[in-house]
């Protein structure tokens, strides 16, 4: 009914008229803002483009800062620390390689054909299986790279994919223990949730990292990038249980009251019934934390990882190179964002979907 | 005995029991585990160490610390930079957060584009990375010997910025912040039970009375609180290599209040949109008809309606910011959390230092939750109000 009614569509200029000169006000706000924006993108076009060095190797002519722009030269000599940190030279071509099979996993996962847990397990499983293969090598003919030498973008991915492969299961499992019928259950899991999730994640971090060794018995211990990632899931599964059981919670009681009627056990209920309508439920928020997940992998640069944040540091931080500090942090920045920016737009994109049907 | 274990009743408390007891057991591992590690070390476990002298020096400190004070007071220096930290940053981040969501719900073309640009570019950068970003430009800015401080008493230079400060106690200023403070709790508890039942006229009468209380007893106290034989107000100078007088604002702590506030900001952005979105066309339609401004729509209408609607979401985003002023450490910001990581490294009293930042944690993060859930409860619409 509504659509018989709307206004014609409004031409091009009456658009833009009520977009930017809708009152005088608006005209002035336009006209500052608009000179502002102009400012910025013609300095940063400026610094990044016209009067910036790119040529590698370039290091005495930026050092001398002919024409005042960014220094490019020191990504285009040294991106390699960035994204392989110390990883052998003549094996680089394994981390680059790993690293594409993550991302087209994360990629496959985001496509509602894998959206059921018989699809998802495997696909990250093998992911990741292939990813460490790949990585640590003492297989196949390839040479073994230990962990004390991987770094740069290849252990971001590495942290980022272990948290999720093992706080995904963890973080149901949480769930459903946060939410069961057992009363003492339920209230010791919320206190745990509640008290993890009131720590800043450094802090978890670093108590795995360090403190763990420390009140473990001998031999419990193992090493510190697993303890880490251990504690990351820990933590990423603290959150995320409570996003699950805030989907669990908004399904309507007839469900779970129809399986029951229908004779189903708690396993059926909950693997064929409840769960899959609550991720689906909780896919927005989902999305959102994984999002958070890779921003905050990057926190393993103050326990002394040499991920991407690190290794970009390290690959400005020499005396050669300590001028460019700046044009690296753009760098990794903008590595940074090409991975969050996408998965927050899906995340808006897969709202917009699911909401749909609502409307 | 099969039928035994089929009873749900025994079979639930075995569980229960089990579940409960494990996590126990993990806890008393862990105990166990760190107080033969100590006595190893020649340590003994408890909080006795508090006591003793550190040893090691703290380069931003609120209250008085040396080398030769004790663990606990070191702690407490660590606990007070964190909520000074938080103290500029939450606010700070709460109005560039109202100013950015305005900006993408104004319906001007040009103020959207800065404010999506703005929410876009600083959300999906990790905020480590943003630290390092401002702190490696503050430290850029020239040399106090190179700078011409504005207006004669503002300097920004690469060891800090140098502002003009007052020669007054440390005590005195304590206090006007308690009672400034004890001013907006005093506002709030008579706005959610007093001034909603009075005329508005009268409403406004008492709160400029109790407001004009607070500024006279914060000028008494700072007036009391004088150090003799100084000026009132110290205007920093250029002596030789460096400023004297007035305050310096260190590179580190303008770091984290620019990084926190401004990644902070990004977030609040987006919450602020949702509560502007979220308040019915009706409302500002209403508003027009009754004839009123643009200005007094927005001020008095949208703006506090959107602030009620996002409240509660907004108390969870400042628990979240004020966990990640944990992140000063990367710089060598002396928060909470850098002092009880050096202080393990030191005493190697781990798992009391640990307790005591989970502690710590814990309670000022569910003390800043009760605190805006007051607030919440204090401005929240009333039954009797308008439901949305």
């Amino acid at each position: 009914m509504a659509k018989m009614f709307q206004p014609p569509k409004d031409s091009f200029q009456s658009r833009i008229k009520s977009r930017y000169f809708a009152t005088r006000r608006d005209t002035i706000i336009s006209i500052v803002f608009a000179t502002f924006v102009a400012w910025v993108l013609w300095s940063l076009i400026g610094w990044a483009l016209l009067n910036a060095t790119f040529a590698p190797n370039a290091g005495d002519i930026c050092r001398e800062d002919l024409h005042g722009g960014a220094c490019w030269s020191v990504v285009s000599t040294r991106w390699r620390i960035v994204l392989f940190g110390l990883y052998p030279f003549e094996e680089q071509w394994r981390s680059a390689l790993a690293c594409v099979v993550m991302v087209v996993v994360g990629v496959l996962s985001c496509l509602p054909w894998f959206w059921s847990a018989k699809r998802m397990a495997p696909l990250w499983v093998v992911g990741f299986a292939v990813f460490y293969i790949l990585m640590r090598g003492g297989f196949f003919g390839l040479s073994e790279v230990t962990e004390q030498n991987w770094g740069g973008l290849s252990l971001t991915i590495f942290i980022f994919a272990g948290t999720s492969l093992l706080g995904m299961p963890l973080a149901i499992i949480f769930a459903l223990l946060r939410r069961s019928e057992l009363p003492w259950i339920a209230r010791t899991m919320a206190l745990v949730i509640d008290t993890i999730r009131s720590l800043p994640l450094l802090s978890i971090m670093f108590t795995f990292a360090i403190v763990l060794p420390f009140v473990l018995p001998d031999g419990w211990t193992g090493d510190k990038l697993y303890r880490v990632i251990v504690g990351y899931a820990l933590f990423f599964a603290c959150y995320q249980a409570e996003i699950i059981r805030g989907g669990m919670q908004s399904l309507p009681v007839g469900q779970e009251e129809a399986a029951k009627a229908l004779g189903l056990g708690y396993w059926h209920r909950i693997g064929y019934i409840v769960l899959p309508q609550a991720f689906r439920n909780a896919l927005p928020p989902t999305v959102n934390q994984f999002v958070i997940t890779v921003k905050e992998t990057s926190l393993v640069t103050i326990i002394g990882f040499f991920d991407v944040m690190a290794s970009g540091r390290a690959a400005s931080g020499t005396a050669e190179w300590n001028f460019a500090v700046i044009e690296m942090y753009v760098f990794v920045g903008l590595i940074f964002f090409v991975f969050v920016f996408s998965l927050s737009r899906y995340g808006a994109y897969l709202e917009r979907r699911l909401g749909v049907g609502k409307r | 005995m099969t039928s035994f274990l089929k009873d749900t009743r025994v079979r639930d408390t075995g569980l229960q029991a089990a579940f409960v007891g494990s996590i126990l057991l993990l806890f008393t591992v862990f105990i166990v585990t760190a107080r033969s590690n100590l006595e190893a070390q020649g340590l003994t476990s408890g909080f006795d160490f508090l006591e003793r002298s550190t040893g090691w020096r703290i380069s931003f400190s609120l209250i008085e610390y040396s080398t030769s004070s004790t663990y606990a007071r070191a702690i407490m220096v660590g606990i007070l930079n964190s909520l000074f930290l938080g103290a500029i940053a939450l606010p700070l981040a709460t109005v560039i957060g109202i100013t950015v969501g305005v900006m993408r719900t104004s319906g001007n073309g040009m103020a959207e584009l800065v404010g999506t640009t703005f929410v876009e570019l600083f959300r999906n950068v990790p905020l480590i990375l943003q630290l390092l970003f401002w702190y490696t430009l503050l430290l850029a800015l020239p040399s106090p010997r190179e700078v011409e401080p504005i207006f004669g008493s503002i300097a920004f230079t690469g060891r800090g910025i140098y502002i003009p400060g007052l020669n007054v106690t440390g005590g005195s200023v304590f206090v006007v912040s308690l009672v400034v403070l004890a001013g907006f709790g005093l506002s709030l508890w008579a706005r959610s039970k007093r001034w909603p039942d009075l005329q508005a006229g009268q409403a406004m009468r008492e709160r400029r009375i109790l407001w004009g209380l607070v500024a006279i007893v914060a000028v008494v106290t700072l007036w009391i609180g004088r150090i003799p034989d100084t000026p009132l107000i110290s205007i920093p100078q250029q002596k030789g290599l460096n400023f004297r007088e007035g305050i310096r604002i260190s590179p580190e702590l303008t770091a984290c209040v620019i990084a926190i506030s401004i990644y902070g900001a990004a977030y609040i952005a987006e919450i602020v949109r949702a509560g502007f979105n979220a308040v019915p066309n009706g409302q500002t339609e209403a508003g027009d008809a009754l004839g009123l401004s643009n200005w007094q729509i927005f001020s008095r209408i949208r703006l506090p309606l959107a602030i009620r609607i996002v409240m509660p979401t907004l108390i969870n985003q400042y628990v979240w910011l004020f966990k990640a002023t944990t992140i000063g450490i990367a710089i060598s910001f002396t928060d909470f959390f850098m002092v009880i990581s050096t202080s393990i490294n030191q005493s190697g009293q781990t798992l009391e230092l640990i307790a005591i930042l989970m502690g710590g944690f814990l309670i000022i993060n569910y003390t800043i939750s009760w605190v805006l859930n007051r607030v919440n409860d204090a401005i929240k619409l009333k039954g009797t109000q308008l439901r949305i």
